[in-house]
């Protein structure tokens, strides 16, 4: 059990592509961290610099306050999970789980007390004679968690460990992970480019974009107070409405008038901090979900305005309902039971309590 | 089912030619036809020599008259076919490990190499192995000539004394070892290249995290996943070298004293050069039993682990 910290930490690879920029990252003992991003926004390769898969170029990195930077990965006390699981094919699951806590010449009694137990918190015990061949896409993963619990390591690194499986089991194997997380309580470090996934596991998020850190918050707070226009439009599904519009000042009040002069009016309490940008133009952004015809919620600051749908999606519990607004596409979720037609006007209220002002020079939420 | 309904419907045919285009169309029927000509020149080529093989080593030296088994033991009480036996055992056995652990050596030296420089080192190295082995073996008999050629040159130069490479017996089965080895272990390190490059390189990732020094990786990851096709080069290998004739004929013709004698070219001149056919037969025939066996177990383990971890 351990902190990890990365400070400054760089990685070029040679022929001068730089993977990640030098990225701060203060990771608490026993904390679950998610590591999130577009695909090559260097996240893979932060993780495999704390495994040290992979040499750092600059900076420092720590685990349980120890500088590992030229320790080699056997030596840092760390357990990985795979993508693709990386199971060894001529050793039964047993053998799998067991290699590490061999090669640490531990006693059989231990290893094999060891090996038991992890094999009952993941429901394997029937599969320890097996070879991984010999198992279906979920059980391996299972497997390649075992073999990291069993060394009782100091930290846990997972790279997209529940890529490879079908969206059921995904959604069941992320439970799971969280459920051993709760039982093991080992710093885990984990590494996806699902947001949902990054959401419902990590008690801190990461948002990672071309090799820096853009924002670090619990996923709540990513949610509600996203710092950049990049995490607002990232963290949320569907993603947030980014609305080309201008602020404008009329009596003291503040409103958001989009170019088509529909003008929705700014709650009180953010007119002080949206004042300084008065008769500028800014991005008004808006999640789908406070973007709706639901009237029953938050009675307060709802702005209505009017736009005509071009494809209208029932999913069931909701409908999602698309527009065309001077070349910008807006989502809208509403209630199920709202009569929307496509090419008829629909009455929407926006939330304007939940809504965003983005400045568009520096990509910022104000 | 009742969309199946049709097709389980009896169907009426015409009789005669309909039911031999049928058998002609099943899939069994046709991939036979297709290897017909395959079995017909592995027939030709390999079952009726080896029979025929077989047919002769059981007849007398004038091939008049049914023997049974009597060349066998005639050979098995001379002195000199002891000696051979011995030989081709000591021969194949010692070469074909050290082409072995030649061939991995290098093969894990050029794994490492990057990729441009790796090809051209590759190329060199399998210069050996595509020279036709006579000439090849000429050229080392000429290196290996006593007091003139260059190794013992160079030996002279390190005061060394001159080695009687191909003079003295056990110095003569050297020699014959060396230039198999330098032979036959660019194969080996072709093959070997070819799987290592095969073993993900995530198992040795997780090898390392779970704490293995590179020597385990190679003990525990790289040998493992390697077990099929060294245990078939190395079968392959045994055979080829047991029928070895080529380099013994150039470099030594069986000599000094027949010491370096193996089956093959003990065959010959026992069966061609002395005119006892049956006799040569035999001596050709004797390893036949025992590679087999030992090919059955081979392959049976290959095939085993194939379908457990492949
Ligand atoms: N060996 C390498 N040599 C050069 N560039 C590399 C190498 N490995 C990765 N990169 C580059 O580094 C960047 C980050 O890669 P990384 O694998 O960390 O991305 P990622 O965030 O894990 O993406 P994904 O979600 O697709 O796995 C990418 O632009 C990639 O092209
Ligand atoms: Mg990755």
């Amino acid at each position: 059990m351990a902190q990890v910290s990365l400070r400054k930490v760089i990685k070029a690879y040679e022929g001068g592509v730089q993977a990640v920029k030098g990225i701060d990252l203060e990771i608490a003992d026993h904390e679950f961290v998610v590591l999130v991003g577009p695909s090559g926004c260097g996240k893979s390769t932060t993780l495999r610099m704390i495994a040290g898969l992979e040499e750092i170029s600059g900076g420092d990195i720590a685990i349980g306050g120890t500088i590992v930077n030229d320790i080699p990965p056997r030596d840092r006390d760390i357990a990985m999970v795979f993508q693709n699981y990386a199971l060894y094919p001529h050793m039964s699951v047993y053998d799998n789980m067991a290699f590490g806590l061999t090669l640490r010449k531990f006693p059989k009694a231990e290893i094999d007390k060891r090996v038991k137990e992890a094999a009952r918190i993941l429901d394997i015990t029937p599969l320890l004679e097996r070879k991984p061949k010999a198992l279906s896409g979920g059980q391996r993963q299972r497997v390649a968690m075992g073999r990291a619990i069993v060394r009782d390591p100091k930290v846990f690194l997972f790279d997209e460990p529940l890529s490879n499986l079908d969206a059921k089991l995904r959604v069941q194997m992320r439970t799971e992970i969280k459920k051993v997380h709760q039982t093991v309580k080992t710093t885990t470090i984990y590494v996806t480019h699902d947001q949902v996934e990054a959401m419902t596991l990590a008690d801190r998020v990461v948002v990672m974009n071309h090799g820096v850190i853009e924002q670090v918050g619990p996923p709540q707070e990513l949610y509600h107070h996203p710092a950049t226009k990049f995490v607002a439009g990232f963290i949320g599904s569907p993603a947030m409405n980014f609305i080309p519009a201008r602020i404008e000042e009329a009596s003291g009040a503040l409103n958001v008038v989009m170019n088509n002069g529909t003008t929705l009016a700014v709650p009180e309490d953010r007119v002080a901090r949206y004042r300084p940008h008065a008769g500028k133009q800014v991005l008004f952004g808006i999640r789908p979900e406070h973007l709706t015809d639901d009237k029953t919620m938050d009675k307060s600051n709802l702005a209505p305005l009017s736009l005509t749908p071009e494809v209208i999606e029932p999913m069931g519990m909701e409908t999602l309902a698309h527009f065309r607004h001077e070349g910008t596409e807006i989502t809208a979720r509403l209630d199920p039971s709202t009569p929307a037609e496509v090419g008829k006007p629909l009455a929407l209220i926006a939330h304007m309590n939940q809504m965003h002002i983005i400045d568009p020079t520096t990509d910022k939420v104000i | 089912m009742a969309d199946g309904g049709a097709a389980t419907l009896p169907r009426i045919e015409a009789p005669g030619g309909a039911s031999l285009k049928r058998f002609a169309r099943r899939r069994s029927t046709i991939a036979f036809l297709m290897t017909l000509p395959l079995i017909a020149v592995i027939g030709g080529l390999v079952v009726w020599p080896a029979g025929y093989a077989i047919h002769l080593a059981t007849l007398n030296r004038r091939m008049t008259s049914f023997i049974g088994l009597g060349n066998f033991e005639i050979l098995l009480e001379s002195e000199t076919f002891r000696m051979v036996i011995f030989q081709s055992v000591f021969f194949a056995i010692t070469a074909v490990i050290l082409k072995a652990a030649i061939g991995f050596w290098l093969a894990h030296m050029l794994h490492h190499i990057p990729a441009n420089g790796q090809r051209k080192w590759r190329g060199m190295l399998l210069v050996p192995w595509v020279i036709p082995p006579a000439l090849s073996t000429l050229g080392w008999w000429w290196m290996f000539e006593p007091t003139y050629s260059s190794i013992n040159w160079i030996l002279n130069i390190f005061a060394i004394p001159s080695v009687p490479w191909l003079g003295e017996p056990w110095w003569a089965r050297i020699s014959v070892i060396i230039v198999n080895v330098w032979y036959g272990a660019p194969f080996f390190m072709i093959m070997y290249l070819a799987a290592l490059k095969s073993v993900p390189e995530q198992l040795y990732e997780a090898a390392a995290i779970d704490g293995a020094t590179s020597w385990q990786r190679l003990r525990y990851v790289t040998l493992p996943m390697m077990r099929n096709i060294i245990s078939i080069t190395v079968l392959f290998s045994l055979i080829v070298t047991f029928a070895n004739y080529d380099i013994v004929r150039v470099l030594t013709n069986g000599g000094p004293r027949d010491l370096t004698h193996v089956f093959a070219s003990y065959a010959f001149q026992v069966g061609i050069l002395a005119g006892n056919i049956p006799r040569g037969a035999a001596v050709s025939l004797f390893m036949f039993p025992i590679l087999a066996i030992i090919a059955f177990f081979v392959l049976r383990g290959v095939n085993r682990r194939n379908k457990e971890e492949a």
